[in-house]
């Protein structure tokens, strides 16, 4: 870790956050439903991307080492998906006793969380011929 | 400019953490404790600033939507958890799932009881 890498991770990390606050922005304006789409959408497609680049951007520039990964994955799309978000609407939720709405909610954002980032990670599941 | 900023040192922070917590058998401590951090905080930010104290929105937009926003993280968090399946860690895999989301909640609960304890206190 040198002030280099913190440096490269920080410009991701504006990207990230920039691009999750317009995409919020972006959504909201165009739903007046309680259900936070916004933050599931925003953690899907981070999730999706975070796999992808996990298993493809060595292969795409390997002779820039660690610095493609520093600048997207951990920068770019560590801070444009939050934990922190989905953990407060979710109880908010609770709170105002949407409680159904809450747990799918919460289910949704796991489960398509983690089969997106499989997608990402391993690609569309195929049958064998 | 507040999320850039704020996305800028959320970011960082995450990173400086993750590298120096680092894992334990392949298990994501760091990414752990950060999203359990960022939901305590977040959710007594959110409650203080949304129903008891009004702060200027550029303050609270650089704290909680890029800051506090960008230091957690769900996609290492999804990503990691197939990392762990991916090794053979399936029990591991499920526990670090079950601690991160469980633990995100409560904590972020337990942010929004602390700003409620503390306005009752000041109303006193």
């Amino acid at each position: 870790m040198t002030y280099m890498t913190m440096l490269w991770v920080g410009i991701g990390g504006v990207v990230g956050a920039l691009l999750r606050y317009q995409v919020s922005r972006a959504i909201n304006a165009r739903t007046s439903s309680p259900f936070p789409w916004a933050t599931l959408a925003i953690n899907l497609s981070g999730s999706w991307l975070l796999g992808w680049l996990t298993s493809h951007l060595h292969k795409l520039v390997p002779t820039l080492h660690n610095v493609p990964m520093l600048v997207l994955g951990v920068g770019l799309c560590g801070a444009y998906t939050t934990f922190s978000t989905f953990s407060y609407e979710a109880v908010s939720l609770f709170r105002a006793r949407q409680e159904i709405l809450s747990l799918t909610y919460v289910a949704l954002s796991c489960l398509g969380g983690l089969a997106l980032s499989a997608m990402g990670l391993y690609g569309l599941p195929h049958s064998h011929p | 400019m507040a999320v850039a900023a704020g996305g800028f040192v959320g970011a960082i922070l995450r990173y400086v953490i993750s590298e120096w917590v680092g894992t334990a058998h392949g298990f994501n401590v760091a990414t752990l404790l950060i999203n359990w951090a960022g939901c305590l905080v977040l959710g007594w930010l959110n409650t203080m600033t949304s129903e008891r104290l009004p702060i200027h929105p550029h303050i609270r937009l650089g704290i909680g939507t890029g800051l506090i926003g960008a230091f957690t993280t769900f996609s290492t968090f999804t990503v990691d958890a197939w990392k762990l399946y991916q090794v053979g860690q399936v029990d591991l895999a499920l526990l670090y799932i079950l601690l991160s989301v469980g633990g995100g909640l409560l904590f972020s609960y337990a942010g929004f009881r602390i700003a409620d304890g503390m306005f009752r206190a000041g109303a006193r």
